[in-house]
């Protein structure tokens, strides 16, 4: 049993996602190198799940996030919305795109500083033609609402705000459109540690109350556990592990997801303790060797990881816990 | 562990911080620090009398979230408060000598050779148009005048070499932007320590770093200055690294330190009502199914002097006191002090 497998029942499947940038160069503009910030990841979300996906600077959770709503280029692989195909043509977006959403890392950038409240959350009604220019400040206040913000707030601009309440914003933004399915990159990790109590209880209040599906992209650990259930870890564009969040934290079984959870600086943890640090710097997914993408820093690296890329494949049969490595067995910690 | 004992101290006085190591002297020792920022808009009372010792061969962590006034301690510390900010009242004392009077020739002496700083994102701190080994070795010939230019580049590349940089000699020829977040991180730290300081001011060094790295970062830090024998300063928001890297802490909050003492105390024995509610708020303390505990209401504005306990508004134990008068320091454990009327009497 794989979960790559097709699953009608699966709000979104993501099969064999590529995403390449091409470096050109020279008098001709031949490309020269590829970044290849996504290589081959597939993935299923159920509706209503929270997957967790975490990883490293250039590890292309990201751009996976951004290649899903069309901001991104997909090279190849196919993306299943609702067991329809997405294809995101220059900008077009089809209807069941709007059914899902992004969510930007940085609240400071992604809100248009010379646009109100209004303006920033009613939008995508306008646009989509959902709603007429009458009945925007009635629907935008609604929805205000339902994030913690009010009517003093309608005809604010964007500098106004604190963090924790742009990233109110945005979120309004996306859920006015009625969505099925939240990415959200990053949402706390510009936010102060009380202000991402605030905002991350907030998604759960309405993960609940309208049945959304998320994707949570972070590289905050802890903060991953605490939202979902389920929980991906990437390196260098590739998925190298996924399962129940509580069997990945607790018997992580691909080597890099165990230095990552080593790695994570903790207050029960105490000064100077074992731990299983990483040598080296995360690679660059520019022309990246073939193989294994963590075989230049696996303690564990044998001559068929250099050769070979491993695949997803469960622990055991029937497990849900899949890990992309060909020693997996021998990763007892 | 020795046994916590109450100690009824008048308010009037103030907790004599130095005698709760009865060894020697701190390295460091600030007192009733005021600064304050004169801005078109108003006055911000940043600093509302900050009290802090760091002692010798110790790394004392300071914590508090955006706005607190850890990063304006720090650079008062080193007198790097432009206007319209200023020091405007207070003493910083560093191995026996007064630092806040000091002639700006004397500070500019001591700043970089005895106290150096790193700070969150090393490529900003790096000139991007000198190559790396050549920062280092100016580091060098800035402190120590009778060194001669290539002594100076040889001693950079040996500092290099121990922050773990590989290929010491060929890295030293590169340039910030040509090095990874890490890879500068460990320039920068070269950089700081290879002046032998005795105090390092770390802002936020691993804020801007991944996950491993930051670990590696850690490790080498810790290393390096207990080899060293130097104290550290370290600011950080993220509690986790505080725990690993710190032997004591402070919390402050809007301007003062609510609580101070060793990490292992303040982190699993909170006397302070932020340092509680602060911890509560962390996801690694919550369970799956229950809501993340927030504090309730917003950090005040800091417009108004403080004439109060600048928590009472959003703590669940506040009294008419709290909103009349400013709390002192009192002690609750060994080593041990909370900002809080709650603990007047030592209890």
């Amino acid at each position: 049993m794989s979960s790559v497998d097709s699953n009608p029942s699966s709000l979104l499947e993501v099969k064999d996602l590529h995403v390449y940038f091409p470096i050109r160069g020279g008098v001709m503009r031949r490309q020269l190198h590829t970044v290849k910030a996504v290589s081959g990841v597939s993935l299923n979300l159920a509706q209503g799940e929270v997957l967790g996906l975490v990883g490293e600077s250039g590890c292309g959770k990201t751009t996976l996030g951004r290649a899903l709503v069309g901001l991104a280029p997909m090279t190849s692989g196919r993306v299943f919305f609702n067991a329809k195909e997405l294809h995101h043509q220059n900008g077009k977006s089809s209807n069941h795109a709007m059914k899902m959403q992004l969510i930007f890392q940085d609240p400071y950038s992604s809100l248009h500083p010379r646009k109100q409240v209004r303006d920033l959350v009613g939008e995508g009604l306008l646009i989509n033609g959902l709603a007429r220019v009458e009945e925007l400040d009635e629907k935008v206040l609604d929805i205000l609402e339902k994030v913690g913000l009010g009517v003093d707030h309608l005809y604010r601009y964007p500098h106004e705000f604190s963090g924790g309440q742009r990233q109110r914003i945005s979120l309004a933004r996306a859920l006015i459109l009625k969505p099925e399915l939240i990415i959200l990159d990053e949402p706390t990790s510009a936010l102060d540690v009380s202000v991402q109590a605030q905002i991350l209880n907030m998604l759960k209040g309405l993960q609940k109350e309208y049945n959304l599906t998320y994707l949570f992209i972070s590289h905050d650990l802890s903060v991953v556990r605490y939202m979902s259930r389920r929980i991906g870890v990437m390196y260098l564009g590739n998925l190298v592990e996924i399962g129940p969040t509580r069997s990945v934290f607790e018997n992580p079984k691909h080597p890099y997801t165990h230095s990552l959870l080593s790695a994570l600086p903790s207050i029960k943890k105490g000064k100077r303790k074992e731990r299983m640090i990483l040598k080296g710097d995360p690679p660059t997914p520019i022309d990246p060797p073939p193989g294994c993408p963590f075989a230049d820093r696996c303690s564990n690296t044998q001559e068929k990881c250099r050769i070979e890329k491993p695949v997803l494949e469960p622990l055991k049969k029937e497990s849900s816990q899949l890990v992309a490595c060909f020693f997996q067995n021998e990763n007892v910690h | 562990m020795t046994e916590t004992v109450p100690s009824l101290i008048p308010k009037s006085e103030p907790i004599d911080y130095s005698s709760t190591n009865n060894e020697s002297q701190p390295l460091l020792t600030i007192r009733d620090l005021r600064v304050h920022f004169y801005t078109l808009r108003g006055t911000v009372y940043a600093l509302e009398g900050v009290n802090l010792d760091v002692q010798k061969e110790e790394t004392m962590g300071i914590v508090g979230e955006t706005g607190c006034g850890k990063s304006i301690t720090a650079r008062a510390v080193l007198r790097l408060i432009d206007p319209p900010g200023k020091i405007v009242s207070g003493t910083v004392e560093f191995d026996g000598q007064e630092l806040l009077n000091l002639h700006p020739k004397e500070m500019r002496r001591i700043r970089g050779k005895r106290i150096s700083m790193i700070m969150q994102e090393p490529r900003m701190s790096l000139n991007p148009v000198i190559r790396v080994g050549n920062q280092v070795a100016e580091t060098l010939l800035i402190h120590e005048s009778d060194l001669s230019p290539s002594a100076a580049r040889k001693k950079a590349e040996e500092m290099l070499q121990s922050v773990g940089i590989p290929d010491a000699g060929k890295m030293s020829k590169r340039y910030p932007h040509e090095l990874s977040g890490g890879m500068a991180q460990r320039v920068m730290i070269a950089m700081m320590l290879v002046t032998r300081p005795k105090l390092l001011i770390a802002d936020e060094p691993t804020s801007a770093l991944d996950v491993t790295i930051q670990a590696q970062i850690i490790d080498l830090m810790n290393d390096l200055v207990h080899e060293l024998q130097s104290s550290v300063m370290m600011i950080s928001h993220d509690l986790g690294v505080v725990a690993e890297t710190c032997d004591r802490v402070a919390v402050m909050y809007a301007g003062s330190v609510v609580e101070q003492g060793r990490v292992e105390d303040v982190l699993h024995n909170p006397r302070h009502p932020y340092t509680k509610g602060l911890l509560r708020t962390l996801p690694d303390n919550a369970s799956e199914n229950e809501d993340l505990y927030s504090i309730k209401g917003n950090v005040p504005s800091l417009f108004m002097p403080q004439q109060q306990c600048r928590f009472a508004p959003r703590c669940e134990f506040s009294q008419e006191r709290c909103f009349q008068e400013i709390p002192g320091s009192y002690q609750v454990g060994n080593n041990h002090s909370a900002a809080c009327f709650l603990h007047e009497n030592g209890i």
